[in-house]
């Protein structure tokens, strides 16, 4: 039964990061009906400016006390805010223009986009995996038979509260009104007085920086990072969002969290299981997607006609 | 002069392909050409998926790896099954195409973009899979000592002529094929349901049946050029088959010409010789001018992606394109939610 729980932990870090990525899908999803194919992309970017600006900081080992509070708020919101420019820019640059096009010609412009980034990163620091700097103290504890690390508590933790400022963000200021109601009628809104521009562009803002947060955090989690990250972990994010209910914030929240248990218990209860993860979980995409496109927490939406 | 003939005109040039290896006795140019035509062979079958039916397909490598594999375990040593490479060719397009609708026939509903995640899906699982069942696909080493083709007695070998002469005789085949469709029922309710689905169903077209017979000889393409593929470079492995070779061949049919085949074989060859020629050689030309550090060829994916923006952009219709296409594409561009037109209407009323 340890093994069961370890699995739990394990699974439920995982699917932290993968929640954190995914509410950038769900966002630009939900508001332009666009799979923002570069998402994962900026993930990976994410932890790429972490990397760079702690080296910048001359941060390349364990950080204690103050410091270390000081230097993971620094990077992670520099993170968070380069990566929340690149979305936007990206936003500007590549979809903008196509927001009336037929669906598909943007998320072909997306897939383009996504290829533009990993080569940039790949140019940046080489083909090969690259090492983060353990910054963050690992203590771990053991309660019963299971073994749970300090920064596996740091990634669950990072997740629900993320996910409870984004939902209060939505529900109760008048941006997240703003986009609520873009992402229900463009055009009502846009005759309401609402900048859809604006609101577009901060929907990227946002969740590309949630994407950034990820991305500092699985480069503190896996202590690991190499350009081409962000195919695999955003296909798995976009699983994530597509299970819960795309477009629904709680539902990629739940979905994330549910794909890292189903990829830590796969590697635990299949034979051969680490060879095996990415088949279960792109199984798990094609039949959601095939038999409940609209998710565990979505409501089946008529496609407009 | 009669248009009829003066359009055949166009193609006389074709007629002097074949000559090609006899005036070029370059191997690497041959060899080039008969890669190039493996992906002409696969542009033009992604082309009926994405560009008559308008089903945006991510996975398409995996036909690819499908035709391939088949090709690599029944005939070779791997398993002592030693099929003709002739048989084999029309058995592995027969397997891709199975495994097309085997594909097509569960997303039927899915609305065009959660059709794409699928597809991409399936295209990640099937290398993959060939990658961890080791004990039949020798895992990531893959299969290798094919069997060569022979015809008349005469084994094809390691020269790259016989291929290239093969390549040509299928892509004839596929042109003939995919423009013959085209024009038929079929292809019209391709169009159709590209343009409108809804629409194309109420008009009384069978649309599941259109679109599986879509994803089914679209798949048969690849299975083709998989075996011809695999036969020429005498090994097949899983890393072959990976997403960028998916999104690639995407690259080929947006930048010629999604649903016009002249585009599409011109698109497919013209990223060949950028990827196979342009990129290598003129890394050359810079190395031997003391450039050491620039090497084009690291740019590779960066092109595919600036190749996709940028026509998604300013030229969506590729540079080739089929008039109907242009229209539909066009028209959408220039038609936003609001249109200008409608909005100076509205000003004019306002006023």
């Amino acid at each position: 039964m340890d093994v069961f729980y370890q699995q739990l932990i394990n699974g439920l870090s995982l699917g932290g990061i993968y929640a954190l990525i995914a509410l950038g899908y769900t966002m630009v999803y939900g508001i332009i009906e666009l799979i923002n194919f570069a998402h994962g992309d900026v993930y990976t970017l994410g932890t790429f400016f972490s990397l760079a600006i702690l080296t910048g900081l001359g941060v390349s080992g364990e950080v204690h006390g103050l410091a270390l509070v000081g230097v993971v708020l620094v990077t992670m919101l520099a993170a968070m805010l380069l990566c929340g420019i690149t979305g936007v820019l990206i936003e500007r640059l590549a979809y903008r223009r196509l927001r009336n096009a037929p669906r598909l010609a943007p998320l072909i412009t997306a897939i383009g986009m996504s290829f533009i980034l990993e080569n940039v990163m790949q140019l940046w620091k080489g083909p090969s995996p690259i090492s983060f700097p353990a910054v963050i103290p690992n203590p771990s504890f053991q309660a019963g038979g299971v073994e749970i690390a300090a920064k596996q508590i740091l990634v669950i933790v990072l997740a629900i509260v993320m996910m409870v400022a984004l939902q209060l963000f939505i529900r109760n200021t008048k941006m997240g009104k703003a986009m609520r109601a873009t992402a229900q009628d463009r055009d009502a809104a846009q005759l309401m007085g609402i900048n859809i521009n604006t609101t577009i562009a901060m929907t990227f803002l946002i969740g590309s920086a949630l994407a950034g947060a990820a991305g500092f955090v699985s480069g503190v989690y896996y202590g690991t990072t190499w350009f081409f990250n962000g195919f695999e972990a955003g296909l798995k994010a976009f699983t994530a969002a597509v299970l819960g209910g795309i477009g629904n914030v709680a539902g990629a929240m739940l979905g994330g969290f549910l794909i890292g248990l189903v990829e830590a218990f796969a590697t635990q209860y299949i034979p051969q299981g680490a060879q095996w993860t990415n088949v279960v979980v792109f199984s798990v995409l094609v039949l959601v997607l095939v038999f409940r496109p609209s998710g565990l927490l979505g409501e089946a939406v008529p496609e407009k006609v | 002069m009669n248009p009829a003939v003066r359009r055949s005109l166009r193609f006389v040039p074709l007629l002097l392909l074949p000559l090609v290896p006899l005036v070029d006795h370059n191997n690497s140019h041959i060899d080039f050409l008969a890669n190039a035509g493996a992906f002409i062979l696969l542009a033009l079958g992604l082309n009926i998926v994405v560009g008559f039916a308008g089903l945006l397909d991510l996975g398409y490598a995996a036909f690819f790896a499908i035709g391939s594999y088949s090709y690599a375990m029944l005939a070779s040593q791997q398993f002592g099954i030693h099929v003709p490479f002739w048989v084999m060719l029309f058995a592995a397009s027969g397997i891709a195409a199975i495994f097309g609708i085997l594909l097509g026939a569960p997303t039927l509903r899915l609305r065009g973009d959660y059709l794409a995640i699928v597809t991409l899906g399936f295209g990640e699982i099937v290398p993959q899979t060939f990658l961890n069942l080791s004990q039949y696909t020798n895992g990531p080493n893959g299969i290798n000592s094919l069997d060569s083709p022979s015809l008349f007695g005469h084994r094809f070998g390691f020269s790259a002529t016989p291929y290239f002469y093969v390549m040509l005789g299928l892509i004839v085949i596929g042109v003939l094929l995919a423009s013959n469709l085209q024009n038929s029922r079929l292809g019209r309710a391709w169009m159709a349901i590209r343009e409108d689905e809804l629409a194309a169903r109420h008009m009384g077209i069978n649309t599941t049946a259109a679109k599986l017979s879509a994803f089914a000889l679209g798949a048969s393409f690849s299975g083709l050029a998989g075996v011809a593929y695999a036969a020429k470079l005498d090994l097949v492995s899983p890393d072959q088959f990976q997403f960028n070779v998916s999104v690639l061949v995407l690259s080929m049919l947006v930048l010629g010409g999604m649903g016009n085949i002249p585009g599409v074989i011109v698109g497919s060859f013209a990223l060949s010789f950028i990827n196979s020629f342009l990129l290598p050689q003129s890394t050359n030309l810079v190395h031997s001018i003391g450039l050491t550090w620039i090497d084009f060829t690291d740019y590779r994916f960066m092109l595919y992606g600036v190749i996709l923006v940028a026509m998604m952009l300013f030229r969506p219709e590729g540079l080739i394109p089929s008039r109907q296409r242009r229209a539909e594409l066009r028209e959408a561009l220039t038609d936003p939610g609001i249109s200008a037109q409608e909005q100076t209407e509205y000003q004019g009323a306002a006023r």
